[in-house]
């Protein structure tokens, strides 16, 4: 497997600019992940990468060679659409042996692919015949079939059920680090990128914004767009002096100096909210209470009754005996914030 | 779903282009002879002809009956729809297959049914009856197929927004089914003005069967030409009526999942009138032809029948349907290919002009090509390749379309992961696309070669010398009053073109089935 770099790549459809100047850099053998919302171009990046679009500007490279103007069957680059997209007229084995040369196809490899996939008994069934995680797999079990450079895959457990999705993305995250594949993973969905990823590039309007280990984007977000996109986020105004901040939660730790006024960013998990018991935290009134078993996110009111309301959400463990409306709470704040200057 | 996967506009590579190119160049062909003859005596000759009272009169008669036609196969097109889909009928399901199948009888095969019975039955009475009972399936198919397609939900916000049920039909339910019903409705228009062989059988004078008895009974092919010329024109003008009028409200359900059935109205004291009506026009529109032309078969079939001829023609038909059919797929499908994959103003432009033969009748487009073969190409003029080429221009359209659904059905992420894996743009679309679109395309071939067979005006002015179809075997024969040796010739016709549609139908039907359940 080899390595891939992306340097400044622009790519417009008419007069829309889709990609305006992305670098993006994977190492050899690790996952990758661009992270960002529908129509930030992300997917018209996977398709340049894979040779079925060209960049008006910018160059590609794979294990150090420029593939620019090099056709898709050329480039050595799998793919795991969405859905799968299995070939409705082939048996699993004749999917995963569509790349592969007619002697390698009698060979041991399409049995070796379908084993790393745990598919080893459904080499003829039809794909209407699989469950769509099934049929996800199939597709990964084809695109790493001839031994690719490099595995793109686009959003592809976005058509499972939402109980199916975590099982799937963590037997196909097994599956590439055992085969060693280099792989861009493009989805919408944060927690899949945080938890499937080794590095995470966050893509906005054409532009990669910020590129950094899962822990690093979600804990020092670049800046504000990213902060609330990458997981929830409570944002106050405040005033920066230094180390510390001023805002509606009193004074808090910045996780870097800075000065001036911007807005504050805390996590629903670095706030702890708990019955009103007089002395410390900053005094709030419960508005809702969102229950999710696991945890529930409960939202406060730090503004007296009749004011212009200031709400902010709290993510608590689900058990802790539960919070009504109306009820009088203190809100803590634990660890430091991130901070973004006006 | 990301952003914008856009549709790229790309151009078509060249060995998609060319074949496509010839068979839009095939397709344009009669149309563009047909106009340089209808000029050959200037515009002067041509308006002279146009103006002639002869002419306005015939204009007339033809609006008429296509008009009488259309009427009558919207109320029982729709009518039946409505009973067979939503409501309590005994036997719906069967009685639905049933009531499509006057589709497979020729109109000319109906026209030759009842004027064998009633040989003083003809004229415009005759014609408007036996055309509306061959049409009115393109009204029943569409509309049943929107009417069991379009979501109950709807009609139950209207009932339960104060409206009944009559109010909730004209409200809710006629606006979804009237896309349907109009695209129908367009269908049979174009069906009554291009159809030669019942107006011919029935004595109406109609522009068809005006050209035709100009182009026999003149050595100067022009006027015929020119009321050629006119019979398109009024074709293009009314579809072009008909696109302008529809309404642009987009028809189809919001949402995803199927839709759930809906719910039956009891028909209760109405059964009786309700099996009674129907009972009427399936008696009509099926059991009196087929019972007419038993009865002649059985008829002439004890005195005149020669065995060798019926077989003889038998076979040339399925010949010459079989050669039109694959020669229309092979050049159907890089125009389909290229309509469904590639949006550029050049693939635009190829496929228009293959649907061309849309607004040419068979009767119009077999005088083109006898013209242009008895100057331009004489050594294939009364041979088979001449015919073949006729049967392109008509049905390409349909092959076309038949490719173009098939392939654009097929998602196009396939080709991208086919090539991803190392095939070529071509060794995708070999690869994957066509297998995925075989059935649809096979379809098309089959739909194809079941009209070629029914055809009747372009293999009765272009067929080799020396061969007979069973259509112009029978044409010969009724002309000239002999019912019972025709008969045979039609029973043959009927058994050879309606059980492949019968079974291609019934498939269809038992598809549709499974997918709403």
């Amino acid at each position: 497997m080899s390595e891939l770099a992306v340097r400044d790549l622009h790519k417009s459809f008419g007069p829309v600019q889709v990609l305006r100047g992305v670098d993006l850099e994977v190492e050899a053998g690790t996952l990758a992940a661009v992270l960002g919302p529908s129509g930030c171009g992300k997917t018209t990046l996977l398709r340049v990468v894979a040779g079925f679009e060209r960049a008006d500007a910018g160059t590609v490279s794979i294990g150090g060679r420029v593939v620019t103007g090099v056709p898709p069957e050329r480039r050595r680059v799998g793919i795991v659409p969405q859905e799968g997209a299995l070939f409705p007229h082939l048996d699993v084995a004749g999917n995963v042996g569509f790349g592969l040369s007619r002697e390698r196809r009698r060979s041991s490899r399409v049995g070796e692919v379908l084993d790393l996939v745990g598919l080893s008994d459904f080499a003829s069934r039809m794909p209407h015949e699989l469950s769509g995680g099934q049929q996800q797999r199939v597709a990964l079990a084809r695109a790493l079939a001839p031994e690719p450079a490099l595995v793109l895959l686009d959003e592809p457990f976005s058509a499972l059920d939402s109980g199916l999705r975590a099982a799937v993305r963590a037997e196909v995250g097994r599956v590439l680090r055992l085969a060693g594949a280099t792989a861009v993973l493009v989805t919408h969905d944060q927690e899949e990128a945080l938890s499937m990823a080794v590095r995470v590039a966050v893509m906005r309007s054409g532009r990669l914004v910020q590129s950094g280990s899962p822990a690093e984007v979600y804990g020092a977000p670049a800046d504000l767009g990213v902060a609330t996109f990458v997981g929830d986020a409570c944002v106050l105004r405040g005033t920066a002096s230094g180390d510390t901040a001023d805002c509606a939660l009193g004074r808090v730790t910045l996780r870097r100096p800075a000065t001036g006024a911007g807005s504050v960013v805390i996590r629903p998990e670095q706030l702890v909210v708990d019955t009103d018991d007089g002395r410390s935290g900053v005094p709030a009134r419960v508005v809702s209470n969102e229950f999710y078993g696991h945890d529930a996110l409960v939202h406060c009111d730090l503004r007296p009754a009749g004011s212009e309301p200031l709400v902010v959400a709290s993510r608590r463990a689900g058990e802790v005996q539960p919070l009504a409306p109306g009820d009088a709470v203190r809100v803590v704040v634990v660890g430091s914030a991130s901070f973004f200057a006006d | 779903m990301t952003g914008g996967r856009r549709l790229a506009s790309r151009r078509p590579p060249a060995t998609l282009l060319a074949p496509a190119t010839l068979a839009a160049l095939v397709a344009l062909l009669p149309l563009g002879y047909l106009v340089v003859r209808a000029l050959s005596d200037g515009v002067g000759g041509f308006v002279d002809v146009v103006a002639r009272d002869r002419t306005l009169a015939l204009v007339g008669r033809s609006l008429l009956l296509a008009g009488v036609t259309t009427a009558g196969c919207l109320v029982l097109g729709v009518g039946l729809a409505y009973l067979l889909t939503r409501t309590t009928f005994p036997g719906r399901q069967l009685v639905r297959v049933l009531a499509t199948l006057p589709l497979a009888i020729p109109s000319y095969v109906a026209a030759f049914a009842w004027l064998a019975a009633f040989p003083r039955f003809d004229g415009f009475p005759a014609s408007a009856l036996v055309l509306t009972l061959c049409c009115y399936p393109y009204v029943l198919l569409p509309v049943a197929a929107a009417l069991t397609r379009t979501d109950p939900a709807t009609e139950e916000v209207a009932r339960s927004l104060g409206r009944n049920r009559w109010q909730t039909f004209r409200l809710v339910t006629v606006p979804e089914i009237r896309p349907a019903a109009a695209a129908g409705a367009l269908l049979v228009a174009l069906y009554v003005l291009s159809d030669f062989g019942a107006v011919a059988i029935l004595r109406y004078d109609v522009f068809t069967r005006v050209i035709y008895t100009s182009y026999r009974s003149s050595f100067d092919p022009t006027p015929a030409a020119v009321l050629g010329t006119l019979l398109v024109a009024l074709t293009v003008l009314i579809v072009w009526g008909e696109h302008r009028t529809r309404g642009r409200a987009g028809h189809s359900r919001l949402g995803t999942g199927s839709a759930r059935r809906h719910p039956l109205v009891p028909l209760r004291r109405w059964t009786g009138p309700a099996v009674g009506a129907v009972a009427a026009v399936l008696s009509a529109a099926l059991l009196f032809p087929l019972g007419s032309l038993a009865y002649w078969t059985a008829r002439g079939a004890s005195r005149q029948l020669d065995v060798g001829e019926l077989v003889g023609a038998g076979t040339s038909t399925l010949l010459v349907a079989a050669l039109g059919a694959v020669v229309t797929t092979a050049l159907a499908v890089p125009v389909g290919v290229i309509a469904a994959r590639y949006r550029g103003r050049l693939g635009a432009l190829v496929e228009q002009a293959s649907y061309a033969g849309h607004a040419l009748p068979g009767i119009v487009v077999a005088l083109s090509l006898v013209f242009f073969g008895v100057r331009y190409a004489y050594p294939i003029y009364q041979r088979t390749p001449l015919l073949v080429l006729a049967y392109v221009v008509l049905f390409l359209p349909l092959a076309v379309g038949a490719v173009r659904s098939s392939v654009a059905q097929a998602p196009p992420v396939l080709e991208d992961v086919a090539r991803s894996l190392g095939r070529t743009p071509l060794g995708a679309l070999r690869d994957v696309t066509l297998h995925v679109a075989g059935p649809g395309v096979a379809a098309g071939a089959a739909l194809v070669f079941l009209t070629c067979m029914k055809e009747l005006p372009a293999t009765l002015l272009l067929r080799p010398t020396g061969m007979d179809t069973l259509a112009t075997e029978l044409w010969g024969a009724t002309e000239v009053g002999e019912y019972g040796r025709a008969a045979p010739y039609a029973a043959l016709l009927v058994l050879l073109a309606a059980l492949p549609a019968v079974l291609l139908g019934w498939r269809r039907d038992q598809l549709d089935d499974g997918g709403a359940t």
